[in-house]
């Protein structure tokens, strides 16, 4: 980065600092010297601040045009809270996140955690049986053969059709509601690894065989870390689409959870809690997406 | 020159398309001799790197038999190192632990661990790359990643060294110094070598005998020529040279006149 900065000619500084009085006497043009590549080039102040509101401003803006237009139709609609009440609301929420009163009154925090960790259940569970299937997939052709058509029938439905399946077989809502994070994080992670594992070039594959490197090695040393990008690409795809199920699924099966905290809120018609919890859904899945986005990067080798 | 190492006996090579069979090769005779260069040469499309890949075992020929030191081939092994035209490094490995996984594999079982690293360290400073031994493959220039290449193949110290276009994707000034250095570590270790090539002055610089092939379909091989330079030799003085330009001469004339590609 800072050697990037060091070649670009100084003409930036003019911007925002007066120009130096240019020498009249100048007959032969001045050449178009940059500075030394020794000389430490410090970037210009009115540059790092363009920068910072580059970065800045249009978000706010975006971010003040929304709250601009919910005032304006909670102004025109009846029921909905403008931005106010909703921080009221929200200041008051936050202040005691983790308050527990019994099974059907606890504070929002306990309820983001509860999902999460049945998010992090279902998950883990769909990585431990789709990655390995996603291996075989990828790996031997006659399994992919065998099992593309029972995916490609299975994946586009909706995995909330699958929750009655798993009330029947679990008894319980809590695991039913696992289940079906488990059903929809599956996919991804089975077609990702297998395609992950199909992409192998086939030189890193002649390396292995010229080398003599024995199966155990072949899958430790070179199948893995050159399926591992794609394998996270899957769990990042699962995770996101987990978030999304995990709302509907807690608003059918009940008990503790954000997706059926904003069903038991609009029972109780605290609209400004709804929309606190819209916000709060939408801040925890880009954390989630982040975080991965950011494991992803450590692991994939041409950026390191 | 010593006994021969790597027999291969009227193999012939085709393959099955949707257009019906496709011969590669055929009739291919040839005895390689221990410690000897040689290098195939052709046109594109001439079979010189399917002819490689049988003699490192990754195909099996149609018909006719290759034999190493006395045995078939019957698969790749670690006694016929292969240097891949992109250098086939892994990018998740430093340039070090490239070259370790092979030498792992064969010295693993009967060396300590410091004399492994030894091996490896010997091998990148032989091809000059041991001031960048700990980066990973895509820190550094492709001239590099080859020189790596070369060096895991060295360092397993194989029977025979097969290079498929080895300089291939380099450009002509560090095709240029990675030939010199080749023929240095040659020179060296006295490693018998094949290499496909379609460079005429590399193939006459580095080789003992080049063996041109006619075109494909159905490639064998057109003529041999045995080129009787001394070792060690040097660019610059055989530049001038009255043989080395005779057998310059002499697979030009064999590439462009005698096997000419009609323009399609």
């Amino acid at each position: 980065m800072s050697t990037v900065v060091a070649f670009k000619p100084p003409v930036a500084v003019a911007i925002t600092e007066e120009p130096e009085p240019v020498p009249v006497k100048t007959a032969e043009p001045t050449p178009a010297v940059p500075p030394p590549a020794d000389v430490p080039y410090v970037t210009p102040v009115g540059e790092r601040v363009r920068d910072f509101a580059k970065a800045v401003i249009p978000p706010l803006f975006g971010l003040g045009l929304l709250v601009g237009i919910w005032a304006l139709v909670a102004m025109k609609a009846s029921g909905i809270p403008g931005p106010g009440p909703t921080w009221a609301a929200a200041v008051k929420l936050f202040s005691d996140p983790f308050y527990s009163n019994g099974p059907n009154d606890q504070g929002i925090g306990w309820n983001v955690l509860s999902s999460l960790k049945r998010v992090g259940i279902g998950f883990g569970f769909a990585a431990a049986v789709g990655i390995p299937l996603g291996f075989l997939l990828g790996r031997f052709s006659f399994m992919s053969r065998m099992l593309d058509p029972i995916i490609s029938l299975l994946r586009p439905v909706s995995p909330l059709a699958w929750l009655p399946i798993g009330l029947l077989i679990l008894k319980k809502a809590d695991p039913a509601a696992t289940w079906t994070i488990f059903i929809c994080s599956i996919w991804p992670m089975i077609l990702n690894t297998a395609e992950g594992v199909r992409r192998v070039p086939q030189d890193y594959l002649n390396v292995a065989r010229v080398l003599g490197l024995p199966e155990s090695k072949i899958i430790t040393r070179i199948l893995f870390p050159a399926v591992l990008p794609y394998m996270l690409t899957g769990i990042r795809l699962s995770i996101g689409t987990a978030w999304l199920v995990i709302v509907a699924a807690e608003m059918l099966t009940g008990g503790v959870g954000i997706g059926f905290w904003v069903w038991d809120e609009w029972n109780n018609l605290k609209v400004e809690h709804i929309v606190i919890a819209i916000f709060v859904i939408g801040l925890v899945g880009l954390i989630l997406e982040q975080t991965l986005l950011l494991i992803a990067k450590r692991f994939s080798y041409e950026s390191r | 020159m010593n006994k021969p190492l790597v027999k291969i006996e009227r193999v012939g090579q085709s393959f099955e398309t949707k257009k019906g069979r496709f011969v590669a090769l055929r009739d291919i005779d040839l005895a390689i001799r221990e410690g000897e260069v040689i290098s195939l040469i052709g046109h594109s499309g001439c079979g010189k790197s399917t002819l490689l890949n049988l003699i490192a075992g990754l195909t099996e020929p149609t018909t006719g038999v290759l034999l190493c030191d006395g045995r078939e081939i019957a698969g790749p092994g670690p006694d016929r190192a292969v240097v891949f035209q992109n250098h086939s490094l892994l990018p998740w490995m430093t340039c070090f632990e490239n070259v370790m996984l092979g030498v792992e594999q064969v010295f693993g079982r009967k060396e300590r661990k410091s004399k492994l690293a030894a091996r490896v360290e010997a091998a990148l400073a032989m091809v000059h790359m041991d001031h960048a031994m700990h980066k990973y493959p895509h820190e550094v220039s492709g001239g590099m990643k080859q020189r790596v290449g070369i060096a895991r193949a060295f360092a397993m110290e194989p029977k025979i060294l097969l290079m498929d276009e080895p300089f291939g994707a380099l450009d002509a000034l560090t095709r240029a110094s990675l030939q010199d250095e080749l023929l240095g570590v040659m020179e060296k270790t006295g490693a018998t070598t094949v290499i496909v090539t379609h460079d005429v002055d590399e193939a006459v610089l580095l080789s003992d005998r080049i063996v041109m092939m006619t075109n494909g379909p159905a490639a064998t091989i057109g003529e041999i020529l045995s080129i009787d330079l001394e070792r060690p030799r040097d660019r610059l003085g055989l530049a001038h040279d009255a043989k080395f330009v005779e057998y310059r001469g002499a697979v030009l004339d064999f590439l462009y006149r005698k096997q000419l590609k009609k323009a399609a």
